[in-house]
């Protein structure tokens, strides 16, 4: 077991555990927060930058700290490891900065967004966001698109995280779509016209951090605040028919995974229950779900974001999860 | 670019049948060999650059596919590596492709007279290509070429210390040559 | 004049082929090193030698050796970086256009004392004709068994490839290169695991300029202790400079490294001076990703000494009055230069060039960009200049790969030196 101490708090942990993991075991607020990694896809994180933290000692046989700030995702724990999140100021600044980045050409249309009140664009950018919006460059546009019968994409809202193309890699036989172009004009897409139709192309949906992919069965009917998640299952010969059902009443409005306090889904589900089984008598209600995760929307500050505008920082927010 | 529009734009799967000549296809699987057993994705950028001179003058989808097929590819992959570099085109380009070298060096030694005069030249701007489908003007980063700049390359090969005047010389030439003069060595041809 | 020790042959007629180059005593270093030296001698004489990397980063090359896997079990390889994609670096392509049999020569000793039997060239697609080049030579020195099988007859076996790239400045950065090499989109890894570990295919890799293996030949071939007493200090043996912008002779130079920086710019053996007879006014001395430096500051430390070509000197002063000699692609700029227009310009270089994995980067380059464009084109605002800064500064040292902190640079360099000229373009 390796010794590693993150904001002053010791753990131990196995060979191999990043710095992330080993901050999740830990919990609270010294969880740094990942818009890439997850940890169901293999190869995800290193990319968004939003989870960097200070290594202020390497090891305990070699004490230096690391020159730059690192990716928590993907450094793995060494022995006697000490690490800064939230107590460094540096951290905190170069966090700010990774906000506004992904921010400067981000829409924040949350109040017409699917993902509103479940995204971590909004809850990152709620705690971190700058205080005024420091540019007057016009933001990257492209249209929105259809990829298939089944899901949207809002392009415009992408954070190039990639989880959706690790997704549809490591959850379907022929990944049908793919990070094209290079740069800032990266695009999600299928390059040619071709329907996305493999039996789990649907999770891609629940691992975007954002509203870039949306389930096109769920008809903007409601905000999701409106409506009750609960556990629910059923027979299902392709997955495990674990899921939760979004519901009104008796209504199935959206059927998602079941995401856990990291915005993990605990299992994958199959297209089948995800999309095509939006009636109560398909399945078995257990019973609500918690949500844990501290959004924005359960912090009942929704009034405050407005389209084109930067979120102000309000105290208290930027405590975590539980 | 200061254009904050985004083309999205979906490409089209004519299903043509394209293939190499049986020549080139034994260069394709000599290539092959050069990387380890089970590695012959290695192969995908020399095979790119020996399809779109062979097959077309660009990657159409359907080249891609069929290399795709050659290298046992799900052709998404092909798409992704064919998208992030900028020597391979995706749309039908001029017989003789202008890529003129905008970066620095270049400009501060006459590049951006240079590329101004090809646009008066051929009334044309960077990314077009001349009605008779003979010129595409194209601006392009360093060349490794910045001590004989301003310069420029077409269908790659070099051409250095540019001038207004030269590049006139350097177009006319291009309009007169016939195909048995012919350019120089080919992709296939570069390799043992 | 510096003894050249690369391109001392550089100028012989016909030396592209493997009999001039023969005749001339090539090889002869690749014979010394694989009948008389064991690879752990070869790579010693490169360590006593202080060869340093000559792809930018100037990392000692014997100990970045002495990294590799050994233990594995699984082929080691050898990647010669050829992507040369750095603005105003365009010594490889002189290299290996003049003496690809010295590149050989070079991969071969390497090869040899990293225990490689499969060695690639990973080249930049825009130099095409010089992968035939290069193929050639290849095909010959393996006739002429100084390749393939058995070389000379010892149990070392050789092969070398040339793979070309396709029009990416940031498959030069090592792992991108790997990736690339591999058949994939160029973005770079995120480390650890380092090459040495698990570079290509997974495997024990060692990524090295053209330059830095070229120089391996003259190193056995006169022994590492003589080719440490060339240059200056820490700095040993001799560099390729590349020299381009306003000068008189814009060229390839080979210098011994210790040259006074005014000697490189105004002796007629080298840049010859600033072209037109006009007054020097900044130098970017190690390619377009290093710290810009107005006239006195290239001349001179802020401490008053004469600067010289080498790591350490040109490093003089940090961040705030230093540089650095990287790829040492030395672009002059003289008083008719716009710095304002160049950093834009360069900085529309790393937006185009970054390859979109991280946020820092990919909005970072962008931005710093639309800023720059718009001062440049009357549109700019005073504080646009600090935001300039700001933004330079939350991209450096927050990237996966040193793109980021080579497209800050430039800017902020620029700023801290210039900020008149660009106070003066908004008003
Ligand atoms: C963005 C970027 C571009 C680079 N381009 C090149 C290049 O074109 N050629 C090169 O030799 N090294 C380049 N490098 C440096 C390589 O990553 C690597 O350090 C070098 O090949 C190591 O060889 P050396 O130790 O012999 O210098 C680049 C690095 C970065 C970050
Ligand atoms: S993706 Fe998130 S931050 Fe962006 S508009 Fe939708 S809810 Fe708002
Ligand atoms: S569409 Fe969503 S999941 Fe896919 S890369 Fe963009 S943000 Fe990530
Ligand atoms: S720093 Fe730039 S080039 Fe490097 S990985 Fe990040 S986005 Fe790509
Ligand atoms: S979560 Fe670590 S970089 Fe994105
Ligand atoms: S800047 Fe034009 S070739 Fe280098």
């Amino acid at each position: 077991m390796l010794k590693v101490t993150i904001d002053n708090i010791e753990i131990r942990v196995e060979e191999g555990t990043t710095i992330l993991q080993a901050a999740r075991m830990i919990g609270g607020k010294v969880v740094p927060p990942a818009m890439c990694y997850y940890s169901k896809l293999k190869g995800s994180g290193g990319k968004c930058r939003s989870c960097l933290v200070k290594v202020v000692k390497g090891s305990a046989k070699d004490t230096r700290p690391m020159p730059k700030l690192v990716a928590s995702c993907s450094t793995p724990v060494q022995d006697g490891m000490v690490v800064e999140n939230t107590i460094s100021e540096e951290v905190q600044e170069a966090r700010k900065g990774v906000v506004e980045f992904l921010l400067i050409n981000h829409p924040l249309d949350c109040p017409v967004c699917d993902q509103a009140g479940e995204c971590d664009l909004q809850d990152l950018s709620f705690g971190f966001g700058m205080e005024e919006t420091s540019t007057v460059e016009p933001r990257r546009e492209y249209p929105v698109v259809d990829i298939g019968k089944l899901i949207k994409l809002h392009m415009n809202r992408c954070i190039h995280c990639y989880r959706c193309v690790l997704a549809a890699e490591q959850l379907t036989k022929k990944r049908a779509h793919g990070m094209l172009y290079r740069g800032d004009t990266m695009e999600i897409s299928t390059f040619i016209q071709t329907a996305i139709d493999s039996d789990f192309s649907g999770n891609m949906i629940d691992v975007c951090p954002v509203g870039a992919l949306t389930d096109r069965t769920f008809r903007f009917k409601s905000r999701v605040w409106f409506l009750n998640p609960m556990n629910a299952h059923r027979e299902c010969s392709k997955c495990g028919g674990r899921v939760t059902a979004w519901m009104f009443g008796n209504e199935i409005y959206r059927i998602t995974g079941r995401k856990d306090q990291f915005g993990e889904v605990e299992e994958f589900i199959c297209n089948e229950c995800r999309f095509e089984k939006k009636d109560i008598n398909d399945w078995v209600i257990e019973g609500e779900r918690k949500i844990k995760r501290q959004s924005v929307i359960s912090g009942n500050h929704y009034e405050h974001l407005k389209k084109g505008s930067i979120i102000h920082p309000i105290e208290g927010t930027t405590e975590p999860q539980e | 670019m200061q254009d904050n529009k985004i083309k999205h734009h979906l490409f089209v799967r004519e299903n043509k049948s394209v293939a190499f000549s049986g020549k080139t296809l034994e260069k394709v699987n000599s290539l092959i060999s050069r990387y380890p057993e089970g590695r012959q994705k290695s192969a995908l950028l020399p095979v790119l650059h020996i399809a779109q001179e062979e097959l077309g003058g660009y990657l159409s989808v359907d080249v891609m596919d069929y290399v795709a097929l050659l290298l046992n590819l799900n052709p998404m992959e092909v798409y992704e590596v064919a998208t992030f570099y900028s020597m391979f085109y995706l749309e039908q380009v001029g017989k003789y492709v202008l890529e003129v070298c905008h970066t620095g060096p270049c400009a501060i030694c006459g590049g951006e007279e240079v590329l101004q005069h090809i646009k008066d030249y051929l009334h044309i701007d960077t990314g077009e290509t001349t009605p008779d489908g003979m010129f595409t003007l194209k601006e392009v980063e360093c060349l490794g070429a910045c001590g004989s700049g301003p310069s420029m390359q077409v269908n790659t090969e070099f051409y250095e210390h540019m001038t207004a005047k030269q590049v006139e010389k350097v177009i006319e030439d291009l309009r007169q040559k016939t195909e048995e003069e012919g350019s120089s060595k080919g992709w296939a041809e570069q390799f043992s | 004049m510096g003894r050249a020790i690369l391109l001392d042959k550089a100028n012989i007629p016909g030396i592209r082929a493997f009999g001039v180059y023969r005749a001339h005593g090539g090889y002869n270093a690749a014979g010394k090193g694989l009948l008389e030296m064991t690879p752990a001698q070869v790579q010693q004489e490169v360590i006593k030698s202080g060869l340093r990397g000559r792809g930018g980063a100037g990392f000692p090359t014997g100990l970045k050796w002495s990294f590799l896997d050994r233990k594995s079990t699984r082929p080691r390889y050898l990647v010669c970086n050829a992507d040369e994609s750095e603005p105003g670096t365009f010594k490889d392509r002189y290299l290996m256009e003049k003496l690809p049999h010295l590149l050989i020569e070079g991969l071969i000793l390497s090869s040899y004392a990293l225990g490689v039997r499969t060695c690639y060239i990973y080249i930049r697609g825009e130099f095409k004709y010089l992968v035939g080049i290069l193929e050639t030579a290849i095909r010959e020195a393996k006739k002429n068994n100084y390749l393939g099988e058995k070389i000379l007859g010892t149990d070392f076996s050789l092969e070398i490839y040339v793979h070309p790239g396709a029009g990416a400045y940031i498959c030069g950065e090592e792992t991108a290169l790997l990736e690339s090499l591999e058949g994939k989109r160029g973005n770079p890894r995120i480390k650890p695991p380092f090459p040495a570990y698990k570079g290509l295919y997974d495997c024990p890799t060692v990524v090295n300029n053209v330059e830095t293996l070229a120089a391996v030949a003259p190193v056995i071939g006169m022994g590492g202790e003589t080719y440490s007493k060339l240059g200056f200090g820490k700095s040993t043996g001799t560099k390729l400079m590349s020299a381009c912008g306003n000068i008189n002779k814009p060229g390839v130079y080979e210098i011994e490294m210790g040259l006074p920086v005014e000697d490189f710019i105004y002796s007629d053996e080298y840049c010859g001076g600033i072209k037109n007879g006009k007054m020097l006014k900044a130098v970017i001395p190690g390619g377009s990703s290093v710290p810009i430096l107005p006239a006195d500051l290239i001349l001179n430390t802020s401490r008053g000494e004469a600067r010289l070509l080498t790591y350490e000197s040109l490093a003089e002063g940090g961040f705030e009055s230093g540089s650095m000699l990287g790829s040492g692609g030395f672009i002059v700029y003289d008083e008719d230069a716009c710095i304002v227009r160049n950093t834009w310009n360069l900085t529309r270089f790393y937006r185009h060039e970054s390859c979109g994995q991280c946020s820092p980067c990919r909005e970072g380059t962008g931005w710093m960009e639309r800023i720059l464009y718009r001062i440049e084109h009357g549109k700019g605002r005073m504080s646009d200049i600090d935001l300039l800064v700001r933004v330079a500064k939350n991209i450096e040292g927050n990237t996966i790969c040193p793109l980021g902190d080579a497209a800050a640079w430039p800017v902020a360099s620029a700023i801290r030196h210039f900020r008149g000229e660009f106070e003066a373009h908004i008003k």
